[in-house]
């Protein structure tokens, strides 16, 4: 019982970050209907943020607001350079723009700073653990979940209570609708790319907190966990982004602790087959959205 | 108001509207009326912003509105309620009509939203349900709430009847009339051609394209000759 509870803590934990990022490419889907293969960029560039600014001494209590806010605007400048150009042209158009961003901010990595991975310290206190009720959790996990949270309410507030996320919402429903009713389309893109970049910056840090290290692919398994995550949940849908990553943390973990010594290897395998059976089941995913054609 | 001089807009090869032309001063009700097919929706959704006009322009208050986007041309006064409503289904009643009021400061959207549920009471009875719920009847009714919390100086309405059961239609033709007799100007597209001449101005009659006829409402309605040959006799209710 225990270790069940332990293990669903862990689960959360990790899936609390695939919910983050999954949430960051739900809104971009829901607006441009884009699966923002590019994501995980902000994630690159939030590693290589977070090493220079230890190489210039910072503390990761300032690093962390820093790479949040770095994600954010970097979002920002990638659809300002970038998807700007290619809006409203045809989503195989777009998603060929996402890969080539990744594939380019990636060789700008490589080129400019080093193809290796760099180092930097992690934080001192995540292996730590705490007695909650008598059963021990590693202080990270329960921290994840903290702050998680706290984005998440801090996420759906802003979606649900302030006029940019009504509209937000109602763009992504009809966005040509949304435009008759005055909204703007630039503000509420480049809104959602802000809070997808933000999104991904809480992810990174916790991200980075564990991986502590920077290279050209570090973006990479987040990013397809984020994808796999939103894909579970019924892509465009915020809720199932959420649902869809902590699924797949907690699925990660239970598999991860049940599978014997040889197999754990095999974890990755297994969750594309079990999301496989899935989706002959429930090809929509968990949540189903309700969408306007475009015209 | 709208002045509307040759205006030309294509899908591809095909022009949908050519060189239509059309008015409306500030205070009337003009219906434009014409069978399926004839480019009423393409002639409301150029005005809009939605679509680019290959030629052509576009005056709203004498300003020069063509190829502007939509929300700048909603901006400036002119309000569309869209074919088949469009309403945002998964949004709430209530957020339906705060995005409807998005151009106003938020103060005077809450009194808005008050204006118009007091002309739509069943909308305050579902402020909190979701949209994609509501009734035919009650949908219409949010998609022109939605529309009247810009404070539209001129309101564009696409079929607002559309598939709605002879008695509800009754609702809405009854709905402009009240419309009209708070001095909104009104630009309506309707199939139940006599049913909104009584209720409009003057008519506009569209047919492939092209306006083929135009004149004051009575004058209008009296001509037999017209129904046959250009609506149809399909003036009753549709679906
Ligand atoms: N998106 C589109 N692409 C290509 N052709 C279109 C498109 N929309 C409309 N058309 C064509 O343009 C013409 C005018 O269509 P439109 O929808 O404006 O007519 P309408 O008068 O509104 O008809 P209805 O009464 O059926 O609503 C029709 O021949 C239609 O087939
Ligand atoms: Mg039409």
């Amino acid at each position: 019982m225990t270790e069940l509870i332990q293990q669903i803590v862990d689960g959360l934990g990790r899936g609390g970050i695939y919910a983050l990022i999954a949430l960051g490419i739900a809104v971009i889907f829901g607006v441009m209907h884009l699966v923002n293969f590019a994501h995980g960029e902000l994630i690159t560039v939030s590693a290589y943020s977070a090493y220079g600014l230890f190489q210039a001494g910072w503390d990761w209590w300032l690093i962390a607001p820093a790479v949040i806010l770095i994600a954010g605007m970097t979002s920002v400048v990638i659809e300002f350079l970038a998807f700007r150009w290619v809006r409203g042209a045809p989503d195989f158009t777009m998603l060929m723009t996402s890969f080539g961003i990744h594939f380019v901010v990636q060789a700008l990595f490589v080129m400019y700073v080093s193809a290796n991975f760099r180092q930097f310290p992690r934080p001192d206190w995540i292996f730590n653990t705490v007695k909650i009720a008598g059963i021990s959790f590693e202080v990270f996990d329960v921290a994840v979940i903290f702050f998680t949270l706290l984005t998440l309410i801090a996420t759906f507030w802003i979606l649900q209570k302030t006029m940019f996320g009504i509209s937000l919402r109602a763009a992504a429903e009809d966005f040509d609708a949304a435009r008759l009713m005055g909204v703007r389309s630039d503000r509420i893109i480049r809104g959602a790319f802000a809070l997808s970049g933000l999104l991904a910056g809480v992810a990174a840090v916790f991200w980075l907190m564990r991986s502590g290290q920077a290279g050209p692919t570090a973006g990479l398994t987040p990013m397809l966990k984020g994808v796999l995550a939103a894909l579970i949940g019924g892509l465009g849908s915020l809720g199932g982004a959420v649902l869809g990553g902590v699924t797949l943390g907690l699925v990660e973990v239970m598999l991860i602790s049940r599978l014997p010594e040889g197999l754990v290897g095999l974890t990755d395998g297994i969750v594309f087959l079990l999301i496989a059976f899935l989706f002959v089941f429930r090809p929509q995913g968990f949540i189903s959205v309700r969408r306007a054609e475009r015209v | 108001m709208l002045e509307v001089e040759s205006l030309t807009t294509r899908y591809g090869s095909i022009s949908a509207l050519r060189d239509v032309g059309l008015s409306v001063g500030a205070g009337e009700v003009v219906c434009l009326i014409g069978p399926n097919g004839a480019g009423k929706t393409t002639l409301l959704s150029t005005i809009s912003g939605l679509l680019n006009p290959v030629s052509g322009s576009i005056r709203l208050e004498n300003e020069e509105i063509t190829s502007w986007s939509p929300d700048r041309i909603l901006r400036s006064g002119l309000a569309l309620v869209p074919e088949h409503r469009r309403i945002f289904g998964d949004l709430t009643v209530d957020e339906n009509l705060l995005v409807g009021g998005v151009t106003v400061a938020s103060a005077r959207r809450l009194e808005l939203k008050e204006e118009v549920i007091s002309l739509f009471p069943v909308l305050g009875e579902k402020l909190a349900t979701e949209a994609g719920y509501l009734s035919g009847g009650e949908a219409q009714q949010l998609a022109i709430g939605r529309a009247l919390m810009s404070e539209p100086k001129i309101l564009l309405m696409d079929e607002p009847a559309l598939g709605l059961a002879p008695v509800l239609a009754e609702v809405v033709f009854e709905l402009i009339d009240q419309l009209r007799q708070n001095g909104q100007t009104l630009l309506v597209v309707e199939q139940n051609a006599r049913r909104i001449l009584e209720v409009a101005d003057r008519g506009y009659v569209m047919r492939s394209g092209n306006i083929v006829i135009s004149g004051d409402s009575d004058e209008l309605i009296s001509r037999d000759d017209l129904f046959e040959t250009y609506i149809g006799k399909t003036d009753s209710n549709h679906d």
